[in-house]
């Protein structure tokens, strides 16, 4: 993800866009190529991201269109307060970009995993918060954020993400993509973790489960006549993230059902949980820990989902 | 100097008494506040930014970012005095539904460059405009080389963010970036540096790498010619350890830290106005 990255970024600069790189100190050599075509437009902030965010918003001010780059955690929640007061206050055209989000850098401990990100930013106004599924969407949605006018939360994953698009597919901020079609249960996956609900769609296809699969990469805005549509045509719908269950796509979904009239469609929560993991273990591992492994995700939807059918035909 | 300086001392008293009427009308804190940084916002506004009150906006202009966000009578006063505003709106200032609220928000009146009210963002925020210059191709950013000026206080040296700007902008050789810190030596319950080791407050932007200089916050003359080092020959940033008193100008708020939160009753707005030479 973070190469698809760096290649969108060479191809902005090279169009004119008036991009400039913030980096928190990371990406050893990962920008060797920008930064010798396009010195004047990288800075190396250092440890120190409160103040590269607060720089970040004064380049915005001038008209430039800066992005943060580092870990995820240290680009969001460790500056928050300039993310709200320089950067959402102002409304002003500063990509976030924070790389290994959720569990991509689950080895190094809690300290460098991010499942309260998309929580924290969501609730910011003038926020736009992307998790591109794979290298394809981490690119049109650098693009997409590139001419959007505003503050966007670009959550990205680490390295070697298998690809999802075959072709590059329709992009737009706030719009979902169908990747499989199914008529009896509906998976919105958001992020890296949405190969793992296409296998799980697999696991639920060889049971006699036909799971539609949609890349739910914007949480916010939400696609709303996406929700409209699952949650009316689907007995259940399924959220997937490699975020707490708390305020991330399943928390967005589920405010999203509480302002309306009852759907047909109920809605069941797949993400990270209330606590941090104190052993060592990477991202496989943490995965399992939280239940986001396609055996785990396939049977409880379909332990749901033959519940719901036996209250629909008593 | 462009102004005769009794006449910039006279504004500077006019700027004091509508900061005294307006903390009285609205019952809004931070009078003390206010006062300790008028005579650097009148040098600054008066002498040395390249501005135009009818443009606002000009991409070349030089930027005051206005971090001491609870001084906000001070600056509101300023601008309209400067002409960025009608002097009237003044009269709406913190009343519910106007533009002036207590602490600056966005462009909420021509000239606030910065939302501010939260300590410790506007250097970094200058940083950010200091830089964006020499980021990318001339063309892109139009206009002339400005320069940006971050008015702060002492106690929001409390904040890290302030050091990390600090370490930041000489490595980068900023040379258009300007920190005047209005070091009246309280901060809102305690004597800055008892709160907070800041002192030698000079010698530590030199050891970060500025060009770093004390001047007295009240001699608009020196405030000036400190303003005047901006840019640096040398390519370092420009700190001025301003030296202030709070509530200055008003003997019975003078350095009476009761004041970063008392509001003046009506005898009291009219003894300030006397002493100031305005009733």
């Amino acid at each position: 993800m973070r190469n698809a990255f760096v290649a969108e970024l060479v191809a902005l600069a090279s169009e004119g866009e008036p991009v400039v790189l913030l980096s928190g100190d990371i990406g050893n050599r990962l920008f060797d190529e920008y930064k010798s075509r396009f010195s004047g437009q990288f800075y190396n902030c250092g440890v120190a991201e409160a103040n590269m965010m607060s720089v970040a918003a004064g380049m915005a001010f001038c008209g430039l269109r800066p992005i943060t780059y580092t870990i995820a955690p240290f680009t969001t929640t460790r500056c928050l307060e300039q993310i709200r007061v320089d950067v959402c206050y102002h409304n002003l055209p500063v990509i976030i970009a924070g790389v290994g989000a959720g569990l991509g850098y689950a080895a190094n401990g809690p300290t460098h995993q991010s499942c309260e990100d998309i929580a924290l930013l969501r609730a910011l106004p003038n926020m736009t918060v992307i998790c591109p599924a794979d290298p394809c969407e981490v690119r049109l949605a650098l693009r997409a954020a590139m001419h959007h006018d505003g503050p966007v939360y670009l959550r990205l994953g680490k390295k070697g993400e298998p690809s999802v698009h075959p072709e590059p597919p329709d992009f737009a901020i706030g719009k979902a993509i169908v990747i499989r079609p199914g008529s009896d249960v509906c998976l919105l996956a958001t992020g890296t973790i949405l190969p793992v609900v296409l296998s799980a769609a697999d696991v639920l296809a060889e049971a006699g489960i036909a799971a539609q699969v949609v890349s739910y990469h914007t949480v916010k805005p939400l696609d709303e006549p996406t929700l409209a549509g699952v949650f009316s045509r689907f007995a259940l719908v399924a959220t997937v993230e490699e975020h707490s269950r708390i305020g991330g796509l399943g928390g967005s979904v589920a405010e999203w059902l509480a302002d309306r009239a009852p759907q047909r469609g109920r809605l069941q929560r797949f993400g990270t949980g209330d606590y941090f993991l104190h052993e060592a273990g990477g991202q496989d591992y943490a995965r399992e820990r939280f239940g986001l492994t396609a055996p785990a995700i396939a049977e409880a939807v379909q332990a749901l989902f033959a519940s719901i059918r036996r209250e629909l035909k008593p | 100097m462009k102004h005769d300086l009794a006449e910039l001392t006279a504004i500077a008293s006019r700027i004091r008494g509508k900061v005294v009427q307006m903390s009285n009308s609205s019952g809004a804190a931070h009078l003390a506040s206010s006062l300790s940084c008028v005579d650097i916002l009148v040098a600054a506004y008066w002498e040395t930014l390249e501005i135009d009150p009818a443009r606002p906006d000009d991409p070349g202009r030089d930027r005051l970012l206005f971090s001491k966000g609870h001084a906000a009578a001070a600056l509101y006063a300023t601008l309209a005095y400067r002409g960025f505003c009608p002097l009237e709106l003044l009269d709406r200032y913190a009343q519910a539904g106007s533009c002036l609220p207590e602490h600056p928000s966005s462009s909420c009146v021509p000239g606030v460059e910065i939302a501010s009210g939260s300590l410790g963002h506007g250097l970094s925020l200058g940083l950010g405009m200091a830089l964006a210059r020499k980021a990318v191709p001339a063309s892109r950013i139009q206009g002339r080389d400005y320069r940006v000026f971050v008015v702060m206080s002492d106690g929001e040296c409390n904040e890290g963010s302030v050091w990390e700007a600090a370490l930041m902008a000489p490595a980068q050789k900023v040379g258009n970036l300007c920190a005047i810190i209005d070091y009246n030596k309280w901060q809102a319950t305690g004597r800055s540096n008892e709160v907070m080791a800041l002192a030698p407050l000079r010698d530590k932007w030199e050891a970060f790498g500025w060009s770093a200089v004390e001047v007295d916050g009240h001699d608009i003359a020196a405030l000036v010619e400190a303003l005047g080092r901006v840019p640096d020959a040398l390519g370092r940033p420009v700190a001025i350890v301003a030296h202030t008193v709070k509530g200055k100008g008003v003997s019975f708020m003078e350095d009476d830290n009761n004041w970063h939160y008392r509001i003046p009753t009506a005898d009291e707005t009219h003894r300030a106005l006397a002493e100031l030479g305005l009733a």
